[in-house]
């Protein structure tokens, strides 16, 4: 049952997995550049917040929003002369980056604004006690305090990005999504879109694995004495 | 002497209406003044402003009126990055401990070193000796997950010790633990005050708290300080009922119910007059009982009996039973005069 795995087909494979695993990693991390600080402001910037700035803070989230709500389908078809002129292309791996990134900033901010605003209160008017500055507090406090909360927060990111990742495979941006779509669905082998499947399952399971067990080891609340 | 290091000049706090709420005055003309190395005491019920008092020292709040000065500096004058210097001048201690919970004790004690900017060889060499101080050196590396709450405010502690403040801040921070680890923590406070002759604003609702490390109470009620003076004058002489309800909370001159139930303020026929007798300074070791009981010629019949200390000072409250005809109380009541008792007849029963 596995002979359509020619060799041919496992060297599509193992591109078409490095593909994915490129798009992915540079489209959450560039988005965590974007997405972190914006999270961080928008969890802190309400009226009486350390960076107050509630017109701001409503105009961010708007947008945030508006990004958030749109298909990604829509999106990646949308931005397309933005990914012209970022990639110099609309077409391939690269290009795909840039809707993969878009659709990843604002989502993660959401996250991140979240986890930070998951951190006690108490501890930011402990620090400002002590005479800590507003980026003190970010740096010294907020961040870390909220990092089990944030590498949880990452890992569901990048679980999505993964998903997003087989959508641009429609479009031409290779990687897995593309392979099953070209080969299972147009070329009548359901073996390999069952193989992209399996694949996107496994890489799924060892991002989550991933991501929880740091978690775990950065979350200092539950140990025993 | 010495100007106070923390003075409330016509303080006032009001917080502006809301959606819904009215604007709430938490604090009207408060005048307050911490002498150096003195311990003071603010109690008062919830809501009456004790919160809101201790976070105007520090600038955690803004008053809407007067001036608050802290070792000669007037914080109410002073922009953010000012507050921001003299709040490390300024040690705070939480209810809720307030402690990282990714950070070890050790690390905890050296945030407020560090957000001052402390190189880290110096920070070492000064959070260990605190955690020597408050009895963690052996928890150094735990983190506070793994500590009881005593602990955790002995961090907290160690924590406000850090920058070498002259002034400490202590909002509430017995209230989460259980009596024995709050005579702990407050045995502690004691010990620091003295040590390193730190001035220390307390806000509690718990007269024990008072009773055992103020030097002076302030009883704040509705924003107002209705009350204020050395914590031993305070007890012994209460004047506003508030401070009444809570002294009589913990010097036991509560009457046990089925007295107070029975208590008639005439005396009816064979009735016992009901008296309370305080027994401050030295005369609370004397053996006045016995010798009034000789001298009046009548029984004497304890209801009531407490000995307490009050900062350092011996204190009584005995609430006694006597013949209740005019001519005994009178003569009781001159007895005790005569001895330099306080006396008073609280009813018949």
């Amino acid at each position: 049952m596995f002979d359509f795995l020619t060799p041919s087909m496992v060297d599509l494979l193992i591109a078409a997995t490095q593909a994915t695993l490129y798009m992915v990693f540079v489209a959450a991390l560039i988005g965590t550049v974007i997405g972190l600080p914006l999270g961080v402001f928008l969890a802190t910037s309400r009226s009486g917040e350390l960076f107050a700035a509630p017109w701001l803070n409503q105009a961010l989230g708007l947008v945030v929003n508006a990004a958030r709500s749109t298909p990604f389908i829509i999106l990646v078809v949308a931005i397309i002369p933005f990914t012209r002129l970022i990639a110099g292309t609309s077409i391939g791996t690269e290009a795909a980056i840039v809707p993969l990134t878009v659709a990843a900033a604002p989502f993660i901010a959401r996250l991140i604004e979240a986890a930070v605003r998951e951190v006690d209160q108490g501890l930011v008017e402990a620090a400002r006690a002590m005479g800590a500055s507003p980026l003190q507090i970010v740096r010294k406090v907020l961040l870390p305090e909220a990092l089990p909360a944030i590498t949880l927060a990452l890992t569901l990111a990048v679980v999505s990005l993964i998903g997003y990742s087989a959508m641009v495979g429609a479009v031409g941006g290779g990687g897995l999504g593309d392979l099953g779509i070209r080969f299972g669905y147009q070329r009548f082998m359901p073996e390999v879109m069952a193989a992209v499947v399996v694949v996107l399952i496994l890489l799924v399971q060892a991002v989550q694995s991933t991501g929880d067990l740091l978690a775990r080891r950065l979350d200092k609340r539950n140990r025993r004495t | 002497m010495t100007d106070p290091v923390i003075r409330f000049a016509h303080v006032e706090k009001i917080f502006p209406a809301r959606r819904g709420t009215p604007e709430v005055a938490a604090l009207r003309d408060v005048d307050l003044a911490v002498p150096e190395g003195a311990v003071l005491g603010v109690i008062g019920r919830s809501g009456a402003g004790k919160s809101t008092l201790i976070r105007l020292v520090n600038g955690l709040e803004t008053p809407t009126g007067g001036r608050i000065f802290v070792d000669g500096t007037e914080v109410t004058a002073l922009d953010e990055g000012g507050l921001r210097r003299a709040r490390r001048s300024i040690g705070m201690i939480f209810q809720h401990f307030n402690l990282l919970a990714r950070r070890t004790a050790f690390e905890n004690v050296a945030l407020p070193l560090e957000i001052a900017g402390v190189p880290g060889r110096e920070i070492r060499a000064r959070v260990e000796p605190l955690l020597d101080l408050v009895g963690l050196a052996d928890k150094r590396d735990r983190y506070p997950a793994e500590l009881s709450g005593g602990q955790k405010q002995r961090v907290g502690i160690a924590r406000a010790l850090a920058t070498r403040p002259r002034v400490l801040l202590s909002d509430e921070a017995t209230s989460a633990l259980d009596p024995e680890t709050t005579d702990q923590i407050l045995a502690l406070l004691r010990k620091v005050n003295a040590e390193l002759n730190l001035t220390v604003l307390l806000i509690t609702h718990e007269m024990g708290v008072i009773k055992a490390v103020a030097d002076r109470v302030a009883v704040l009620e509705g924003g107002r300080i209705v009350e204020e003076g050395p914590t031993f004058a305070l007890f012994a002489r209460p004047q506003h009922p508030t401070t009444r309800a809570f002294v009589s909370a913990v010097t036991g001159s509560a009457l046990p119910p089925y007295v107070a139930a029975r208590l008639k303020p005439e005396a009816g026929p064979g009735a016992q007059a009901l008296v309370r007798i305080v027994f401050t300074g030295a005369n609370a070791t004397e053996p006045v009982l016995s010798r009034i009981g000789r001298l009046l010629r009548v029984e004497v019949n304890i209801i009531q009996a407490q000995v307490d200390e009050i900062a350092g000072t011996p204190f009584g409250v005995i609430v006694v039973g006597v013949p209740g005809t005019p001519a005994t109380v009178t003569a009781l009541l001159a007895a005790l005069a005569s001895l330099h008792l306080s006396a008073e007849v609280l009813g018949y029963v």
